[in-house]
């Protein structure tokens, strides 16, 4: 059986772990494989770094920090922010990294999934998507969410959007509900449904974790793979050796350590 | 003891060596058949398809050395494909060394392919790459995958059963990442160096 997944996203800026309103009064959270192995410990079955610094700044990601990740963490990992190239990507996931994830240059040229997936193998390529529902009830993709300023609103519907990356050969989906994002009043159950329903690949939840019960929420009723959160993990609000005996607790599969 | 890695081009050539550095074993990268034949463990890994990995085998002309190898290999993942006749993926013929064919993974109703994730990994009969990991759970990530056959110690299941790892004699190999499988990886790398393997 295949088990449900618990992934905390970490924020990576200049090799440090940060917090904060993205680009904005950043607090250090500590060094990223002091994290990273925390997580490790405490049960995370994956991770995700977001590289902040990179995407904006039109650089790619510094592979010194996946290396040292690789070296000591022995759960996959998938690296997010400033992949635009094949190159890029090589040298990522030559570092140590097991996934790469491409949000806004997929969304500029979605030949890149194709190049990836062909470079790779779809289980190396993620494509994340920000979604937000516009006055008219339908879900659609933005790009460079990660600076508030910057962010455009694209005519893409969400859906057809995740039909698309996937014919082109993306293995995984991250959706990251930006209406819920950061309110915590649980995932968007159902975007998520409605997102399920065109994805064959692997689908992970994010955006709006607050509670043990939104898991468990994602899991029963969207059938996602596996759910992402970053804050409610780093400020200790949701421990995860909890949160996985509350979700086995309702016969969801979850990894046991 | 001296291990070595077949860079066969895939990207997890790295992880691999770390998860033997952090059992305190330099596993050297290596593609020549010296190194290779001089070896007293063949870490086979693979990330990629079964075509680019046979290819670039091919190309450093190795095919013959591992099919040839009289100490243990083993294959990780698109590593263990190869091992065994043929595979679907770009109709590749493998090294032969195990019967059988590596077919896609059928998937169906909420069975995603890829498979990726932890998932289960059940014992079919004892073997000392396997000690202390039944019932345990191990990262996958793969689309195709190869059949249970006799070779088959640790089946997997994703709506259909498939081998999660083979042992024949010196020839053995896991679906699953053990770079990447926590504990239970690092369990199996162990059970692969310790000399009872060879016993």
């Amino acid at each position: 059986m295949l088990s449900r997944r618990i992934i905390p996203c970490l924020d990576v800026r200049e090799g440090r772990v940060v917090k904060g309103v993205r680009f904005r009064d950043h607090v250090d959270m500590g060094d990223i494989v002091d994290l990273a192995l925390r997580y490790r410990d405490e049960g995370a079955d994956e991770l995700v770094f977001y590289d902040i610094s990179a995407s904006p700044q039109g650089r790619s990601v510094d592979r010194g920090w996946v290396e040292r990740v690789s070296r000591l963490i022995d759960i996959p990992f998938c690296v997010a922010g400033g992949i635009r190239d094949v190159d890029t990507a090589r040298a990522v996931l030559h570092a140590g990294a097991d996934k790469i994830s491409i949000n806004t240059p997929a969304l500029e040229r979605p030949a890149l999934i194709s190049e990836l997936a062909e470079a790779f193998g779809v289980q190396c390529v993620v494509v994340g998507i920000d979604s937000i529902r516009e006055v008219d009830g339908e879900w659609r993709v933005r790009s460079y969410t990660g600076d508030p300023d910057h962010t455009r609103e694209l005519p893409i519907r969400t859906l057809d959007w995740i039909a698309e990356a996937v014919r082109l050969g993306a293995g995984e989906i991250v959706l990251n509900c930006m209406d819920n994002d950061g309110v915590r009043t649980g995932y968007d159950i159902a975007q998520l449904q409605a997102a399920r329903a065109v994805c064959p690949v692997p689908l992970i939840a994010s955006g709006g974790a607050g509670a043990s019960v939104h898991f468990a929420a994602a899991f029963i009723e969207a059938d996602v793979d596996g759910a992402l959160a970053a804050s409610v993990f780093h400020s200790g609000r949701i421990a995860i050796p909890a949160l996985k005996r509350e979700l086995a607790d309702q016969a969801i599969d979850i990894r046991r350590q | 003891m001296r291990v070595v890695i077949v860079d066969a081009g895939g990207a997890n050539t790295g992880s691999v060596r770390y998860a033997f550095e952090r059992l305190d074993i330099d596993a050297a990268l290596v593609t020549d058949a010296a190194s290779i034949r001089a070896a007293d463990r063949v870490i086979l890994p693979g990330v990629g398809t079964a075509a680019q990995v046979m290819a670039r085998l091919q190309q450093l002309d190795l095919v013959n050395v591992l099919r040839t190898l009289d100490r243990p290999l083993l294959g990780i993942c698109v590593g263990m494909q190869l091992l065994f006749e043929s595979s679907e993926e770009g109709e590749v013929a493998g090294l032969g060394l195990l019967p059988g064919r590596v077919s896609r993974l059928r998937g169906g109703p909420g069975l995603r392919v890829p498979h990726m994730g932890w998932s289960t990994l059940r014992a079919t009969r004892a073997d000392t790459l396997i000690d202390g990991v039944d019932g345990a759970q191990a990262y996958f990530v793969h689309s195709f995958a190869a059949p249970v056959t006799d070779d088959c110690v640790l089946a997997g299941d994703h709506g259909q059963a498939f081998a999660a790892a083979v042992r024949r004699g010196h020839i053995a190999g896991t679906q699953f990442h053990p770079e990447r499988s926590a504990a239970v990886g690092a369990r199996v790398l162990r059970n692969f160096l310790s000399p009872a393997f060879e016993a």
